[in-house]
């Protein structure tokens, strides 16, 4: 009776222990099925709002290939494809910032510690002010430097034999530091057009993207999502730290090396398609844990979550502001920001540290 | 033998103070050079007599002028920054237990960026002068929300709950930032040529501006030096001995909201400086905060003004900003640092 709020949370892991997995369990498929509900909602809100409104059965229509043809061009030709790489970039960054966060055990843990948010955007200010390109070669040079950037954090941080997390940690906030003075550097001195182009590029935005963006995002997720997921269970051992690990026969170095690539290579067909997006990595696995309350790293949780919270936003930013077009990544900064300080707040007036 | 080993710690700290105070000097001597070599490179360079000749005798001459009127703010604003964020920087990581941490995990920076940017762009003002105030005001609000986001509840404002709220205002900030400079071209204009961090095109007013505000940061920082000490052994530990833990975070913040404000509002974000210092100076003068207060309020200006220097002379007749040239100078020192030697603990 002297402590009614643990008890008022979560009565039945008190009262029935050895029912706890079985609970929680329930409650993840149940929050993952409503999370996907909701992202799915949202993505019809996406198709069907704009500067040309469209009712839900026209837009049910024009997917299904029986609409009308300004409708159904709209639809299919200028909404979905965009629509679609808000919710992969989003199921993308979700996962990778899962991986991430479990690797280095480090809740404020994503693809940034390693470089690749930096390299990939020197990269592509790189491309639009020194070199002058478009859109396709812009991504190019991201995802080549982004790549290599995390190569580079990795082979420093390489040394006895392994690399350490908090090496890894260290030597990526060095490089990220030497990666942003360049990139201020150079957009100090393009011209203003091709700086704010850069600067739109650095905050990520889904603006203008077509199927020719969205196919190959989706082919490439469609291989490298399963694979993440297989590699959760392995996921969830080395959590317990490497000695454990390694007693329960994992191979712990080598595991690392490949969930890195898997998370490096899903950050980077996603940050090539919108630019590094800030936040989602870092807050879609937080609220989905928060929501599925399941142990261990909680990838699918985070896929889901991840895409709900960037189509969410892409849709905010865009009618919110209208006419002015945001990039994206202004909205998911603003709302993660805030979202997550509220959140910390209420957490830290129940809790102890 | 059998008496020797309990007092041999006693000798060896009493044999470390003079090599540690001869570091000292000689980081000094390094310093008075470097703001003479501050004062005779530049554009157009001016040996070190007709230096010496402008500063005790005046003089109208051309060089004289230059001396006076442009390199000797610059280099003042330089060495008065320098030791601000290295003072910041070492402040912060014996604060919060953390080897990481720099100004810009408490939304300092940030706070700073999105007031100059909403000064340029919302309200219309367009002179350093006047940029100042809100870049310093900025830095204030977002370390006070910083703080009362962190302090929320019973446990109070441990360093990692500092650092996550310092993360998320971050990020909000940032936000903001990039929201005001897309929607207004002239407003990216001056923003980027802010956000780089420059001792250029400063005037002696900038200093006098911010300079009450850095002297009471440094003489704040320098006085927490013995109860940093305390902090280091941990919380429980540090209570146990009488220091007042509360307290000290308090006025710790406080310090490092003046030192990083004043410095941010007068020359722009610079980054690295007051990550990287304080490891060199861990790495010299050992665990005692008091001479890592030392060693960090002289590498930093150190490192400041040599990157000044560099900046200078490596694109002639053109300038490198010194924001840019103290993280590809700083970067490469401190991954070397972290993979040859394990991380000075705290």
């Amino acid at each position: 009776m002297s402590a009614p709020a643990p008890a008022l949370r979560a009565p039945a892991i008190r009262a029935f222990g050895g029912r706890v997995s079985v609970r929680v369990h329930r409650r993840g498929a149940i929050a993952c099925a409503l999370l996907a509900l909701a992202a799915l909602a949202t993505a019809l809100a996406g198709l069907a709002f704009g500067d040309y409104p469209l009712s839900l059965g026209e837009v049910v229509n024009a997917l299904a290939g029986r609409g009308d043809g300004s409708g159904a061009f709209i639809v299919n030709e200028l909404r979905l494809p965009r629509v679609v790489c808000a919710l992969a970039v989003g199921a993308g960054l979700g996962v990778a910032g899962a991986i991430f966060q479990s690797l280095t055990r480090n809740p404020l843990g994503s693809p940034d510690v390693i470089g690749f948010t930096y390299g990939s955007a020197a990269g592509a200010v790189a491309m639009i002010i020194v070199v002058g390109a478009q859109q396709s070669a812009v991504s190019a040079g991201a995802l080549a430097a982004g790549l290599a950037t995390a190569a580079i954090v990795y082979l420093l941080s390489y040394r006895g034999g392994g690399v350490q997390g908090y090496r890894l940690v260290l030597v990526g906030i060095g490089i990220s530091m030497m990666l942003l003075a360049f990139i201020n550097y150079l957009l100090t001195r393009g011209r203003i057009e091709e700086a704010q182009e850069a600067a739109v590029w650095i905050a990520g935005s889904l603006d203008g993207r077509g199927w020719e963006q969205a196919t190959p995002l989706v082919i490439a997720l469609a291989v490298l999502l399963p694979a993440a997921f297989l590699l959760s269970p392995r996921l969830s051992l080395l959590e317990l730290g490497d000695d454990a690990a390694t007693a329960l026969g994992v191979r712990v170095e080598r595991s690392r090396l490949t969930l890195t690539l898997v998370a490096v290579a899903i950050t980077a067909v996603a940050t090539a398609t919108a630019g590094p997006i800030a936040f989602v990595a870092l807050a879609a696995p937080q609220v989905a844990r928060r929501l599925t309350r399941t142990p261990g790293p909680g990838l699918l949780g985070a896929a889901i979550m991840g895409a709900q919270l960037l189509q969410g936003s892409d849709l905010a930013s865009q009618r919110l502001f209208a006419p002015d077009q945001l990039p994206v990544g202004i909205m998911t900064g603003a709302i993660g920001g805030i979202y997550l300080a509220w959140l910390l707040a209420r957490e830290w007036r129940w809790r102890r540290a | 033998m059998a008496a020797s080993p309990p007092t041999t710690p006693v000798p060896r700290l009493r044999a470390a103070a003079p090599s540690r105070a001869l570091g000292l000097a000689l980081a000094l001597a390094v310093l008075v050079l470097l703001m003479g070599a501050s004062l005779a490179i530049g554009t157009r360079s001016i040996d070190l007599s007709t230096v010496v000749h402008a500063l005790l005798h005046g003089g109208d001459g051309d060089e004289a002028v230059i001396v006076r009127d442009l390199r000797v703010p610059r280099t003042l604003l330089g060495l008065a920054v320098g030791v601000a964020l290295g003072l910041a920087g070492a402040l912060m990581q014996a604060l919060t237990r953390n080897p990481l941490a720099d100004p810009g995990l408490l939304g300092v920076n940030a706070g700073a960026a999105a007031a100059v940017v909403f000064a340029i762009g919302v309200l219309g003002v367009g002179s350093l002068t006047g940029y100042v105030w809100f870049a310093f005001a900025g830095a204030a609000v977002a370390s006070v929300v910083v703080y009362a986001i962190g302090a929320v509840g019973r446990g109070g404002a441990s360093p990692v709950r500092l650092a996550l709220a310092g993360t998320a205002v971050t990020a909000a900030l940032t936000a903001l930032t990039q929201a005001l400079t897309l929607l207004d071209r002239d407003t990216f204009d001056q923003w980027r040529a802010w956000s780089v961090g420059a001792l250029s095109g400063r005037d002696a007013d900038t200093l006098g501006q911010v300079a009450p505000f850095l002297v009471a940061g440094v003489l704040l920082a320098l006085a927490l030096g013995r109860a940093l000490n305390a902090i280091a052994l941990g919380d429980e530990t540090g209570r146990a001995l009488g220091a007042r833990i509360g307290r000290t975070r308090l006025l710790g913040a406080l310090s490092i909201t003046l030192l990083c404000g004043a410095a941010t509002a007068a020359i722009g974000p610079i980054f690295f400086v007051g990550l990287t210092v304080p490891h060199v100076a861990r790495a010299i003068a050992g665990a005692d905060q008091r001479w890592v207060l030392a060693y960090s309020m002289l590498l930093a200006p150190i490192l400041l003004l040599a990157a000044d220097v560099v900046g200078r002379v490596v694109a002639r007749p053109g300038e490198v900003q010194v924001g840019i040239v103290t993280a590809l100078l700083g970067a490469p020192v401190f991954i070397a640092i972290v993979r040859r030697r394990r991380i000075a603990h705290l």
